[in-house]
């Protein structure tokens, strides 16, 4: 029987399984073959904090979500349409999220009466298909022994057994990739290099792969392949990149912009560390690694890097926030640049290591003593980390100032096609170190001056004091946490003078704000009475949201902060402007805390901190909520018009 | 001035850092126009005077000379030297510095530090400090209490110290910083008193000299809070029995001479407890007195030396150069790595960066 192809516009699977199934890395090869036919994409990689839970368990089951379209997207998906369950836990640990008619193909071969009960089973729910009791009667179930067909096919290398069924995740992948009618060569070639130099490994996984293919055009379980078709997208060369190496992408960018070499100080950190992996590979330009003994050492390595004329940077997550502080503040007082990256993660304390949050943001504002002002500068999407990266570096040595970058679990481990940016069209930096003494002592008699070097002499358009590095004769100075006499510098208990000092260290970080871009917002209809306002990761959520709302015919506006500290100017006349503030975020309100406080904003806040990016149906209705009460009219999302559904 | 050591070096601790050949430079060229503000009578004073005096001899350009301490009395230090400097925060400088002479082979890098400040809240970055060997040298003050804090007990103080937060004495065992220095594999670890400028100066020159971190304990008295702690072995009348004297080379013999001139005591091996003991010369003989080798690769035995420093009133005290051996850098291999990898590569850096972002399975949207 011939098969039948079905166009659609967009799917949503999740590969779940076992820690060790290779989860992460099939959902990866399935996003690059999808990279590669031209969808647009995003990912969303959900894993245990504990690296091998124990095999079978609900907590050791590792999924990876894979959203592709034949459109411009912004989120991973609320729902999976299709589902790959390798073992009785990963099928249980998420039915919960999977809609009515979605598929699920799930290995049998795993569904013994040991697995079921590890998992939480009392009967094997693949037993009673179509029967009466049905718990799966919501679903369309593809049962396939996977492994079973995995080590049959890769019989021939004699490989353990063990060894043989590890392969079934290239069998799935095959399996998939074949339903969805992906292109196979990049996978085919990423195995060949993985696995070069175990050539069995490398030729068991290469026939999985293309036995599951095989697989799916033979066998009568499966008779309707899709097509989703390749995504408009502006010109120019793409690669599907992640947050975490985008950002350290952006900070080798940051330091060839400024001809400055980066001194990475660091403590290895869920899930920041791959910063850290991923820099200590490009040595050739200039970069250091330090990996300290602790939080604290990593980044006083980076301030004493800096002090030396470096581009000092620390990289972590909340908890190394918090240990880092006292530092931070040192960075504030001695006015060294310095970037502070945190990829936030749920807190407090411990919290949730591999999983996504932004409750971070009071945390990088105000989480010092004293008047400590730092920048913050937060990415909205993976491919975004880049620009963000490169601007806090703009921050830090212009202004000669620590930056926090706010990213966070969802960014760093989620990847997006990014559109390579030109070297040319990125910001030059200029460190424009001192080299002169600054202040004239006083005028001889001859006219002749005598001079001497004032470290806390400042800029008049920026406020930067001079960044003078040992090294540079005559100008011989100390910094240091001690309070510093306006000007030159030396120590001062002064009461006039440190209110003077406190009040200029926060002018200098507001004068910041004249160097940013007016904001864009996003109000196509210029009628709405609601503005959404976001940061960070929620990006895509937001916009979804958005899309259905104006997609079921009614008036929203969008607008996104990069910069929160300090605020672009514009800023207090645009939430002016509008009658309703939503500010959805991943914590209790922190951004809107913020915007009540300094623009007294009635800012409604739209709050969940599951772990997980916010969901755009959800809301898409609480803005349609919003939108009702704001206009006074009555807001029904389920009929949207015809494209509503896309976004 | 200084005191010839008869240490040959292989590779200098300052090599790499430019020299100075101006007109010649005395202690007034390093001193800022700060006024100092420790207590009368601080023995951080004669510290300061025989550092002033001493880093002309370096030999190395001013503005190439950096020292960073962190919180506590001592910590105000590098204020009062006209070079680059950094006053940090508490017990982090070992980091700081680390960062400073990682990042700057041509800089000459030095940590001033107290007990509290690297034993306590900075206990972790100086074991780690010692453990990497970074090219840098630490001055470790010791004056055995908390000074800027107005008085506490720190973790040098002698167990049963009765101060403001010990009424009743303190029950906390005290570290050697010479035998934690040891453990944690430094390769420099040396010994030597505020008030003997000569001494001090040789060790000075000795720790610079030395490639890796130098670890300097100063014993430094503090005339408000802890006075007198050193009395022992500062008192001409008492001071040859408490001053163990480590010369490279030599026998080590201390105590009233005996008819040869020499210390009439002598340490030995104890084979009851495999450590070292003091003895008599006249009851066990010269030849079983341990000759002192800062060089001996194997710690054990200058960690057994160190053993014999008191842990309460300091009676006794091992005083000179423990341990001094070659083993790589932290910061010159670290450097080496980014060189090799700078070497293996060409373009210009924008090209490199455009080849890297461009790098992986790309597409072409036209």
């Amino acid at each position: 029987m011939p098969k039948q192809v079905k166009q659609v516009d967009r799917v949503i699977i999740r590969f779940a399984g076992d820690s060790g199934d290779g989860m992460q890395l099939t959902g990866d090869r399935f996003t690059q073959e999808s990279a590669a036919f031209g969808n647009d994409l995003v990912t969303l990689p959900n894993f245990p904090a504990e690296i091998r839970a124990p095999q079978g368990t609900l907590p050791g089951v590792s999924s990876f979500q894979v959203h592709f379209a034949d459109h411009d997207i912004l989120t991973a998906g609320d729902a999976p349409d299709v589902l790959v369950a390798m073992n009785p836990a990963a099928l249980k640990a998420n039915l919960s999220d999977l809609p009515t008619g979605a598929a699920i193909i799930v290995d049998t071969h795993d569904f013994s009466d040991r697995n079921l009960t590890k998992a939480g089973y009392t009967a094997n729910p693949l037993a009673s298909l179509g029967d009466a009791n049905d718990q799966l009667g919501d679903f369309q179930v593809f049962p396939v022994d996977l492994t079973g067909m995995t080590v049959e096919a890769v019989k021939e290398f004699g490989l353990s057994r063990k060894d043989a069924a590890r392969a079934k995740n290239m069998f799935a992948l095959g399996l998939l990739s074949w339903m969805y009618g992906r292109p196979t060569e990049t996978t085919i070639d990423f195995l060949a290099r993985r696995f070069a130099k175990v050539e069995d490994i490398r030729d068991a996984n290469i026939t999985a792969f293309k036995a599951g293919w095989n697989f799916g055009e033979t066998t009568e379980t499966f008779m309707v392949q899709y097509e989703v078709k390749p995504a408009p997208m502006a010109p120019g060369v793409y690669r599907n990149i992640s947050g975490n190496l985008a950002l350290a992408y952006g900070l080798v960018a940051g330091a060839v912009q400024s001809g400055l070499d980066i001194v990475l100080g660091t403590y290895p950190i869920t899930p920041a560390s791959d910063i850290l992996h991923e820099l200590s590979k490009h040595k050739s330009f200039g970069v250091t690694t330090f990996q300290a003994e602790d939080e604290i050492a990593g980044i006083g390595a980076a301030i004493g890097a800096s002090f030396s004329g470096k581009l000092g940077i620390t990289s972590t997550s909340g908890p190394g926030i918090a240990l880092k502080s006292e530092a931070i503040g040192l960075a504030v007082m001695t006015e060294l640049p310095l970037v502070v990256v945190d990829v936030q993660r749920g807190g407090p304390s411990t919290g949730l290591p591999t999983k996504t949050e932004q409750a971070d943001l009071l945390q990088a504002m105000f989480g010092r003593n004293g008047e400590a002002p730092v920048p913050i500068v937060a990415p909205q999407s993976p491919g975004d980390c880049f620009d963000a990266a490169v601007e806090a570096i703009r921050i830090a040595v212009t202004y000669r100032t620590p930056v926090m970058l706010l990213s966070d679990g969802y960014l760093a481990n989620g990847s997006e096609p990014w559109r390579i940016p030109e070297v040319d069209d990125l910001p030059r930096i200029d460190p424009a170190f001192a080299t002169t003494t600054n202040h004239v002592v006083r005028t001889n008699d001859d006219g002749t001056e005598e001079t001497e070097f004032w470290p806390y002499l400042r800029d008049e358009e920026t406020l930067a004091r001079p960044w003078a590095i040992p090294g540079t004769p005559g100008l011989e100075h100390r910094i240091g946490g001690l309070e510093k006499g306006d000007g030159h510098g030396n120590i001062s208990y002064d009461p006039a003078n440190h209110d003077l000092m406190v009040r200029t260290r926060q002018a200098k970080v507001d004068r910041i704000a004249e160097s940013l871009p007016p904001l864009e917002v996003d109000d196509p209809s210029g009628a709405a009475k609601v503005l959404v306002v976001g940061w960070g990761s929620t990006y895509g959520p937001i916009g979804a949201g958005v899309r259905r709302v104006r997609k079921a015919g009614f008036n929203v506006a969008q607008v996104h902060l990069r910069h929160l500290n300090p605020f672009p100017k514009d800023l207090g006349d645009i939430l002016g402007r509008y009658d309703k503030v939503l500010v959805p975020e991943m914590n209790l309100g922190q951004l809107a805390l913020l915007l009540r406080g300094k623009y007294l904003v009635d800012a409604i806040g739209y709050n969940h901190v599951r772990g997980l990016p916010l969901k755009a149906a959800e809301l898409a209705e609480a803005i349609g909520h919003l939108v009702a009460e704001a206009e006074g009219i009555e807001v029904d999302l389920t009929t949207p018009t015809p494209e509503g559904a896309q976004a | 001035m200084s005191t010839d050591l008869g240490l040959p070096v292989t590779r200098s601790g300052v090599e790499g850092v430019p020299t100075y050949d101006g007109p010649p430079q005395t202690g007034k060229d390093f001193t800022s126009d700060q006024e100092v503000r420790w207590c009368p009578g601080c023995g951080d004073y004669a510290v300061l005077k025989a550092v002033q005096s001493f880093l002309p001899q370096l030999g190395l350009r001013r503005e190439n000379i950096v020292f960073v301490s962190g919180i506590g009395c001592s910590s105000r230090f590098p204020y009062y030297l006209d070079t680059y400097g950094m006053h940090s925060i508490h017990g982090r400088a070992p980091s700081i510095a680390t960062g400073i002479a990682t990042a700057r082979e041509d800089l000459s890098v030095w940590v001033v530090t107290g007990d509290g400040d690297a034993l306590s809240i900075g206990g972790n970055h100086l074991i780690h400090a010692l453990r990497r060997n970074v090219n840098m040298t630490i001055l470790l003050f010791n004056n055995r209490i908390y000074g800027l804090t107005k008085g506490q007990y720190s973790p040098t103080s002698e167990t049963g110290k009765v101060t403001k937060s010990t009424p009743m004495g303190s029950v906390d065992h005290p570290f050697n910083p010479v035998s934690l220095a040891l453990g944690a594999e430094a390769s420099f670890v040396a010994r030597t008193i505020d008030s003997d400028r000569k001494h001090l100066t040789a060790v000075l020159s000795a720790a610079a000299a030395h490639r890796g971190t130098s670890l300097v304990e100063i014993y430094q008295n503090c005339p408000i809070f802890n006075d007198g702690a050193f009395d022992a072995i500062k008192g001409n009348d008492t001071k040859a029995d408490a001053i163990i004297p480590l010369e490279h080379g030599q026998p080590i013999r201390f105590g009233a001479p005996d008819s040869s001139g020499l210390g009439q005591k002598g340490l030995v091996r104890d084979s009851e407890t495999g450590g070292v003991k003091v003895a008599l010369v006249a009851d066990v003989g010269e030849d079983a007195i341990i000759v002192h080798d800062v060089y001996n690769p194997d710690p054990t035995l200058a960690f057994a030396i160190s053993r014999l420093t008191d842990s309460g009133y300091l009676d006794q005290s091992p005083i000179g150069i423990f341990r001094q051996v070659e083993r790589p850098t932290y910061d010159d291999q670290a450097r080496a790595q980014v060189t090799t990898a700078r070497e293996a590569v060409s373009g210009t850096p924008a090209e490199r960066l455009a080849a890297l972002i461009g790098g992986g399975d790309t597409w072409t949207v036209m």
